[in-house]
């Protein structure tokens, strides 16, 4: 889950991390007034989850409450990546003498967090790394032991840091990694980490992510900063068919019938499970298919969550079929999912051998599974046709009408 | 003849007296597992399906030999029952739990490491070496797993479950057995990447091919791409990549937690890529597989 950049600054102040003087600002006199209490050269930046703000005209500098008052007008109102901004950032104008970079992730080969370091920041580290490599300099970090400063020192110091500019940097870039295990972050990044005029060290601009897994670990905090429980924070906030969704799966604990996204096409997917809805969404779009939605099935999913799951695929516009299809199942019970498909299908008051383009589930209890199916007429296959071939048929259907 | 597990493996499962842990075990014992105890704290005394329980893992190992745990207990308790078994000195630790937050999972595979314990998972199916032994739920009841797998030469590791079996099956149905399939499960981090197992795959000398089943995101293709360029592996490896849809969508989450495009380097495209350049066929459907290994057997 991504932080705002007034939500990452807020952490990374609490955990004594320096940050320019600033606050948000909702209308252009509280910008205006923000302005005047920094009292010299502001920057004013729209707060959006999506990068390129720059390019986009959402970073604006004024020297005065007037010229903050109408940056501000603009930004608020400036839509980047498809988002309005929720707010504006007024925070004074730094005057930088060096620009640092330093990072926090997982190495998912290595296991471990990994600590990223370059004295050539403000611009995109992999970029740096590319061309660079000699500036920037890496040290995996145990999760388990407290991590020592002396640690940071050696990473720092090994790309020729020395001075007050190593001094000046280790405790703040041990905070940050500091941090991010004890915020279960998955990424914690300050770029630029800026050296000022006057020698001090500051954050810039950073970017958080929190691990979504580990949201309920920190609701304090994610109370503190307002972040709510319904906030996704994905690519793009999700859509009313997307949160009926989410509704459908948390009503029963049992299984997996939901991850729903939303998508513009005329063939209803009812599909699983992780990795089989991947393969399937490819082969329906491989075929020409138009997809109405992505969702997942997984786990053993109860009657009612499969019925439930398919009325809400069925109550959106433009859906002429579905399919019914995953791979061969080891938890799912086929013959659960094909009472629940048909039961959500007549209860939407249609025929299931007509609304249902194909069912391809192989697997545990398929010989009862398949029983019902051809009680109701629906055609069906079992693991002898590819999950390709399943999807194929069912995007030729579609376009028979 | 295999890896990781055999017909002498024996584990425990911890978290046995969860409704869907009692299904695995059943499904287990069906199938010719030597489920040696399971764990659930407060039921000491208790069995599922004649397997005794008990509260702590190390009441099983002073009882009996454990080779190994599978791990199926909720997400809030599951890292904590990963390092109980590793404390306890069992060697292969199987998690099956979901939804473990990253900052665990590394810790207990930090944990694993100091033990020379393997973790296999999390967020993942199990292993299984047909007609010997599976553990965990891959491949559902005994009688569904005896359709999906048979014995043969080619090893399986995938970051889906469900795709563990279906790959099998396809391959069950074109004449060619499976040595050992291993769900590596679909998290961002996971004890034991492609790899970290093709070593063992290659010491195997029953196992004359791979098939590995991919996902967006993470550098783990790219991992086993290097390694099979710089260790001159005599195993020809098949890969089906799923998700290529997801390349267009940056910063959506599909599939598993660790399928997510945040980079270059996470596209299916980029990964493919890296794949046919280490000399990884990659099949456009599952059902080119069997030709694609066939063709690799000669």
């Amino acid at each position: 889950m991504r932080f705002y950049e007034y939500e990452a600054k807020t952490l990374l102040g609490k955990q004594g991390i320096p940050l320019p003087k600033n606050g948000t600002a909702n209308t252009p006199e509280e910008a205006a007034r923000l302005a005047g209490e920094i009292g010299g050269p502001a920057v004013l930046k729209s707060q959006v989850l999506s990068g390129g703000r720059m390019k986009a005209g959402g970073i604006k500098f004024a020297d005065s409450p007037d010229e903050a008052r109408s940056a501000a007008e603009v930004i608020l109102k400036l839509e980047i990546g498809g988002q309005l901004p929720r707010s504006v950032l007024v925070e004074a104008k730094a005057n930088v003498r060096k620009e640092y970079y330093a990072g926090v992730i997982y190495d998912a080969v290595a296991k471990r967090p990994l600590l990223i370091f370059s004295d050539m920041g403000g611009i995109d580290i992999e970029e740096v790394a590319e061309q660079h490599p000699d500036h920037v300099a890496r040290m995996h970090f145990s999760s388990l032991l407290p991590l020592s400063d002396y640690k940071v020192k050696e990473t720092i110091a090994s790309i020729g840091v020395t001075g007050g500019e190593l001094t000046g940097l280790v405790p703040i870039v041990t905070r940050l990694a500091r941090t991010f295990l004890q915020y279960d972050l998955t990424l914690a990044e300050i770029n630029p980490l800026a050296q000022l005029d006057t020698g001090r060290f500051i954050c810039l601009d950073c970017h958080i992510d929190m691990e979504e897994e580990a949201r309920d670990r920190h609701t304090a905090l994610l109370n503190e900063l307002g972040v709510k429980r319904e906030e996704t924070r994905m690519a793009r906030p999700p859509t009313p068919f997307e949160i009926k969704g989410a509704e459908v799966d948390a009503k029963d604990t049992r299984g997996v019938a939901g991850r729903v996204v939303e998508f513009d096409g005329n063939l209803g997917l009812i599909i699983g499970a992780g990795g089989g809805s991947l393969t399937l969404f490819d082969a329906v779009r491989k075929h020409g298919g138009k997809a109405a939605n992505y969702c997942e099935i997984g786990g053993n999913p109860s009657v009612t969550k499969a019925c439930e799951l398919t009325k809400l695929i069925l109550s959106k516009p433009g859906v002429e079929k579905i399919a019914v299809m995953m791979n061969v199942v080891s938890n799912t019970r086929v013959d659960i999912m094909a009472r629940g498909v048909i039961k959500g299908v007549v209860e939407s008051g249609y025929d299931p051998a007509e609304k249902i383009a194909i069912f391809r589930i192989p697997g545990s209890w398929e010989d009862e599974g398949f029983k019902i199916l051809r009680k109701y007429g629906v055609e069906y296959c079992d693991r002898s046709v590819s999950m390709n071939e399943a999807a194929r048929r069912a995007v030729e259907k579609v376009k028979k009408g | 003849m295999s890896i990781l597990i055999d017909e002498n493996t024996t584990f425990i499962i911890q978290g046995i007296t969860g409704r869907e842990a009692v299904n695995m075990t059943r499904e287990c014992l069906n199938y010719g597992s030597k489920i040696v105890g399971g764990v659930t704290p407060g039921r000491k005394g208790r069995d599922v399906y004649g397997v005794p329980v008990y509260d702590t893992v190390s009441q099983a190992t002073a009882q009996t030999r454990v080779d190994g745990a599978v791990v199926a207990v909720p997400p809030a308790f599951a890292a904590d029952a990963a390092l109980e078994a590793i404390e306890a000195g069992i060697k292969l630790i199987v998690i099956v739990t979901e939804r473990i937050p990253r900052k665990e999972v590394a810790q207990l595979i930090e944990f694993a490491d100091m033990h020379g314990a393997r973790i296999i998972g999390p967020n993942c199916l199990g292993i299984i070496t047909p007609e010997k032994s599976k553990m965990g739920g891959i491949g559902g009841p005994a009688e569904d797993t005896r359709k999906a797998y048979m014995p043969g030469p080619v090893g399986i590791m995938s970051r889906s479950g469900g795709m563990t079996t279906e790959i099998a099956s396809t391959l069950t149905a074109a004449g060619l057995g499976q040595s050992t399939a291993v769900s590596i499960g679909g998290d961002a981090i996971i004890g034991n990447t492609y790899a970290d197992l093709i070593p063992l795959f290659e010491a195997d000398e029953n196992t004359k091919a791979i098939v590995i089943y991919s996902e967006p995101g993470g550098p783990m293709d790219a991992q086993l791409a290097t390694y099979l360029k710089e260790k001159k592996s005599r195993l020809p490896v098949v890969a089906f990549m799923a998700g290529r849809f997801m390349d267009a969508m940056p910063g959506m989450r599909f599939g598993h937690a660790g399928t997510i495009v945040e980079g270059r380097a996470d596209t299916t495209e980029e990964k493919i890529r890296r794949l046919n350049e280490a000399g990884i066929a990659v099949a456009e459907d599952i059902s080119d597989i069997p030709r694609l290994v066939k063709e690799r057997l000669k």
